[in-house]
């Protein structure tokens, strides 16, 4: 594995500055941001905080990125 | 019916399936409801789906790994997920399709499970002095140059702002790249209580930097 750049370890360390939600609120709305996502409806306007936690937490946007990936299979 | 997953699921004659109505999901997994059983089944065989998917999608974090084992992370996290999804129906808020909801629930599962098997036998270094390396020590171009300063200002405030159980997080999860959940386990708390020590250890060093006349946003 490639050894992070000084721009990708400050990313890490210092976070998203905007204000963000907790993993658990989170994972309350992820199904609810994912499915506003695929509907092309304003996703980021609708679940305030959830883009800057999905930035500042890999967990979390692993499951974010899996959950988009699986629901874009199903039929709408 | 062939996914893009290459997984069958089960006849959509038998259950409502991905595409159906949360209605019918709901009325089929209620107490009293006489195909429940069925009903249970199906939702197992869709949180298996969302599970081998995961485990699938991070497979390269466990290439040590035999198949058989994975399978079993996959079906170990389906079990899991099906439990917390019967004790949460009333939870759900039909904002999004069941199914999606329902995916959720074992993608965590199965999440955590391969981020925990790929660490079983690595060390997480608790209290790490990592941070005191973080800025380079060869010159480089002028952009590298800022960024260097910048991240001795970083690890200066690392020792001198955090408290230590803020450094004891914040070190491991961002500087080592332990994964959230594997330091949950080593310390015996939630990935949302490690985050929010993460939110507010990062706050404070925004703030210090920022005092320190860096061109950062204080959060």
């Amino acid at each position: 594995m490639d050894e992070p750049t000084p721009d990708e370890i400050l990313a890490r360390v210092l976070g998203p500055a905007a204000p963000e939600l907790g993993c658990d609120e989170c994972f309350e709305q992820l199904d609810a941001y994912v499915e506003l996502e695929l509907s092309g409806a304003p996703a980021d306007a609708r679940v305030p905080g959830m883009a800057p936690h999905l930035e500042g937490c890999p967990a979390c946007r692993d499951e974010y990125e899996s959950l988009r990936a699986l629901a874009a299979e199903d039929p709408r | 019916m062939p996914t893009a997953t290459g997984l069958l699921l089960p006849s959509p004659a038998l259950i409502p399936g991905p595409a159906g109505d949360a209605d019918d999901w709901l009325a089929a997994l209620a107490p009293e409801a006489p195909e429940r059983e069925r009903a249970i089944e199906a939702l197992h065989a869709v949180l298996l789906r969302a599970a081998r998917f995961e485990v699938s999608r991070r497979r390269a974090s466990l290439a040590h790994v035999r198949g058989e084992e994975l399978d079993d992370i996959a079906l170990q996290a389906a079990d899991d997920a099906l439990v917390a999804v019967l004790a949460k129906l009333g939870e759900f808020r039909g904002e999004s399709r069941f199914t999606t909801w329902a995916y959720k629930f074992a993608l965590l599962e199965a999440g955590v499970r391969v981020r925990r098997r790929a660490w079983q036998d690595r060390e997480v270094v608790l209290d790490s002095d990592s941070w005191a390396r973080l800025a380079p020590s060869s010159p480089g171009p002028d952009a590298a140059a800022e960024s260097a300063e910048l991240l001795r200002a970083v690890s200066e405030c690392i020792r001198r702002t955090l408290t230590p159980h803020q450094r004891r997080v914040l070190v491991p999860l961002a500087i080592d790249g332990v994964p959230i959940d594997v330091l949950a386990e080593r310390l015996g708390t939630t990935r949302g209580a490690l985050y929010k020590t993460l939110h507010d250890a990062r706050r404070r060093l925004r703030a210090a930097l920022a005092e320190r006349g860096f061109p950062i946003e204080a959060s």
